[in-house]
């Protein structure tokens, strides 16, 4: 019979050298590059593509995300129930997203199917119509979509931290209001279209088991379009950080929680604190051991979760903390999240508590390499930040390396109260 | 299987540098007590809150650079974890202390009530709509105790649950015999085997529970509902009874879901939402129970429709289930699907291994490379067959959702 009450020995995850596949990579005739990640067990693939045509570049709200939605809603040549049925009787997936600096379209499918859904694909990017009738639909749905979402606290928080820290005229702050969706037009779309989409601004990435002539396959369907054939002018936005740090909202008066935000500006990836102050949030509450979770959670009880996170887009960032806490015990959470931004400035991290949040992070950082979606995913992330492979290794090895009074002084630099704003809404 | 009864499978995938053990314990909320409802829930915290010889979980896990997490559904309670390779035997410790013995600390009570409490809150409270499948469940099953939610009927069961509930919980069913051991990744079979055996070899097998649940009897005519909520927009959603997971009949009843409201082509979302534009958007789907279980249509309404013309537009689009044959390219379609999404499914060592435990569980893991054989055998007249039995006003439940004011 084993000894329960002694844990078997373990290899220090710090221990692991980690490696970032690299992808293959090559330029269509166009100019536009593909990343390729040619790996896997499953014979699937994954396509994006990815444009300079987030909200970063519109002139009217919702321009880019709209845009975005209906660009599968019909072209010259197919409906827009055509083109859904087309895909889904090969089992493929076409889903569309809208971010702030970029918009993406995204392939899954069967690598079989592959070359059946490259020519659809194409065809999005050089005959989208978007007709009126479908621009209607989609106005309707999301003003009633958003009539929903205005009843939850936690939607309503979210948008109002964002609208703190950035400013509502920021592209990381703004947000709609139900007549925002009157306002655009299929000419707007179309003309947004032509030039951020037609010809505008694509990088390729892609992974999976992939075909043996997968580059030709790439640049018959994408290599003779006129993407990347002009410089795309990316607009200054100047970020207007709120004045008033303190915010209650009263969103729904029977409501039982209440959603808790605390959050501050902080630098993007590319300055030197980036990665030693993402170990330290990991231990602040990055995860289900932290200290947040561990104090708010486990011996308090007054939530189901409590996380904190480096909010990190390409022009500015910020540092978070959210919750959806008993609307009794709202204002003794943030009390509790301040006691422990305290004790980090204030009090030690000890070598076992340290060493459990290092193993953790090189841990799950392995699990996380697994899979071709997951590395060409990092390597989307580090691309379209302007980084490489050096990025990534430096932010391993400092989670190896840090010490303890080195994450004290990054508390000390950043976890301060009076720097962060405070909006709970119940 | 060893001594005490603890099925234990292997799945070996040496691409990859981590392993996966995962745990499937053959309880969930219909095992429960009515009068005690959210039990198996609750458990699924409690089981986080120390074991007899180890007095956390998730520390030595996070220090062996692994991470977990758990489910509780209707069915079934799965844990599962995955660290590096190399740490395998972290897990098996961890796993096997617990499903020795809990430590049945009062103070991890105390807090997981608690918590359980705002998990309910921020689910099915504090959200419009929330407290849907409260009341859809119990309108649809009057025996079977799928006629509550896996959170639990009530707060008051989970708020009065006490230590003495919890260990005679824990002694039926934690319970190796009811259990089902999948470790996957980067192991041999071996090495599983060795350490099977050093950690779980010895837990006593404890006394198998035998399942004796009360049967749904069968619906003999349509029930109605209707409630007036704080919500913005009108909702209605109906349920019909179905087969099992093991009939025969699951794999076309799971397509003609598919069919009806499975994704952007299919036939309530064009017709309803896109041409009619009655809705703002439309789901056909069912749960998956292990028992008799239930195909459902969920959709909001557009500002201004009337319910009983849309509920009308939505039997309309039935009606054509029921008296034409579906084309066969539209068959090929959702079968195409399925495929595709098995294999999406099957891309991480982390659901191979829970797909692994389930498909045990149902009462063979080689089930898993066989499944999508049976959908393909699914023929249009089967679908035409089940539209005709399952989706006849007799075996309707209706609520609507009506907007106050």
């Amino acid at each position: 019979m084993p000894d329960r009450k002694i844990a078997p020995h373990i290899k220090d995850a710090v221990e692991y050298k980690l490696v970032l596949k690299h992808p293959d990579q090559f330029k269509l005739a166009n100019g536009v590059d593909v990343y390729s990640l040619n790996a896997g067990t499953e014979e699937v693939v994954q396509i994006e593509w990815v444009f300079k045509a987030g909200n970063w570049f519109e002139k009217k709200k919702n321009l880019s995300s709209a845009t975005n939605f209906l660009i599968k809603n019909g072209t010259k040549k197919r409906t827009a129930y055509q083109i859904n049925e087309y895909v889904d009787f090969y089992g493929a997936y076409l889903s569309r997203s809208c971010y702030n600096e970029t918009a993406v379209v995204t392939l899954h499918c069967l690598s079989r199917h592959l070359e059946n859904v490259l020519p659809l694909v194409q065809e999005l990017f050089t005959d989208a119509v978007f007709p009126e009738e479908e621009l209607n639909i989609y106005r309707q749905n999301m003003k009633q979509k958003l009539a929903v979402n205005l009843k939850k606290c936690d939607f309503i928080a979210g948008r109002k931290i964002d609208e703190l820290l950035f400013g509502i005229n920021h592209p990381y702050g703004v947000y709609s209001a139900v007549e925002d969706y009157d306002a655009i037009s299929k000419s707007e779309l179309e003309v947004y279209y032509a030039q951020y989409y037609k010809t505008g601004h694509c990088t390729i990435f892609s992974a999976g088991i992939l075909p043996p002539h997968f580059e030709k396959l790439m640049n018959d369907f994408f290599g003779g379009l006129p993407f990347n054939q002009q410089a795309i002018v990316e607009p200054k936005h100047e970020i207007v950080a709120a004045d008033q740090k303190q915010w209650n909202i009263i969103n729904d008066v029977d409501g039982v929680q209440g959603s808790v935000r605390i959050a501050r500006p902080f630098p993007t990836r590319t300055h030197p604190d980036f990665p030693k102050v993402q170990v330290l949030n990991a231990l602040f509450g990055g995860f289900f051991g932290s200290r947040l979770m561990t104090n708010i959670r486990e011996d308090k009880g007054y939530t189901y979760g409590i996380y904190s996170f480096l909010v990190n887009h390409i022009h500015g960032g910020a540092w978070m903390i959210s919750t959806e806490a008993g609307r009794e015990v709202c204002e003794a959470t943030v009390k509790e999240v301040y006691h422990e931004m305290q004790r980090l400035r204030e009090g030690e991290i000890g070598n076992d508590e340290l060493l459990l949040v290092k193993n953790y992070l090189i841990g799950t950082l392995l699990g996380d390499l697994d899979g071709p979606f997951q590395i060409i995913g990092r390597w989307k992330n580090l691309i379209l930040n302007g980084l490489d492979e050096k990025y990534f290794y430096n932010a391993v090895d400092t989670i190896k390396h840090i010490d303890a009074s080195e994450l004290n002084k990054m508390a000390i630099k950043y976890l301060n109260p009076e720097e962060f704003y405070e909006l709970v809404v119940v | 299987m060893l001594g005490n009864g603890l099925k234990v499978l292997v799945h070996t995938d040496q691409s990859t540098p981590m392993a996966v053990v995962n745990v499937l314990y053959d309880v969930g909320a219909r095992d429960e007590n009515p009068e005690q409802t959210g039990f198996a829930h609750l458990f699924e915290h409690l089981m986080f809150g120390g074991s007899v010889h180890i007095p956390d979980y998730d520390d030595p896990l996070q220090l062996a650079g692994g991470e977990n997490n758990a489910y509780t559904t209707n069915d079934l309670t799965n844990y599962y974890c995955q660290l590096p390779a190399e740490n395998l035997e972290t897990a098996f410790w961890l796993e096997s202390d617990r499903m020795l013995s809990l430590a049945f600390g009062k103070k991890s009570l105390d807090v997981q009530r608690k918590v359980v409490c705002e998990e309910f809150k921020e689910h099915y409270i504090n959200k419009p709509y929330g407290d849907v499948w409260h009341i859809m469940r119990g309108l649809t099953y009057k025996n079977h105790p799928y006629r509550w939610m896996t959170i639990g009927k009530e707060l008051s069961h989970v708020e009065n649950a006490t230590l003495e509930d919890v260990k005679q919980f824990f002694f039926k069913h934690y319970t190796p015999s009811n259990a089902i051991l999948v470790v996957a990744g980067n192991v041999t079979i071996d090495n599983v085997r060795l350490l099977a055996e050093k950690w779980f070899g010895d837990i006593p097998s404890g006394e198998k529970y035998i399942r004796m649940l009360p049967k749904e009897e069968e619906q003999q005519e349509e029930r109605r509902m209707t409630v007036h909520r704080k919500v913005p927009l009108d909702a209605i959603y109906k349920t019909w009874h179905m087969c099992g997971r093991l009939d025969d009949d699951y794999y076309a009843t799971d397509l003609l879901t598919d069919i009806l409201g499975g994704g952007a082509s299919s036939r309530l979302y064009q017709a309803l939402v896109k041409e009619q534009q009655l809705f703002s958007g439309i789901n056909c789907f069912h749960f998956g129970s292990l028992d008799n279980g239930i195909i459902t249509i969920e959709g909001q309404l557009v500002k201004g429709v009337a319910m009983k013309d849309a509920e009308d537009a939505i039997e309309k689009e039935l009606d054509k289930v029921k008296q034409h044959l579906i084309d066969e390219r539209e068959l090929q379609k959702v079968q195409n699907k399925t495929e595709s999404v098995m294999a999406f499914e099957d891309m991480s060592v982390m659901n191979r291994a829970g797909s692994l435990a389930y498909y045990e569980l149902l009462g063979d893991g080689e089930m898993m490379n066989t499944e999508f054989k049976k959908y393909q055998e699914v023929t249009v007249t089967d679908l035409n067959r089940l539209a005709n039995q399952i989706l006849v006003p007799s075996n309707s439940n209706t609520l609507w959702y009506l907007a106050e004011n």
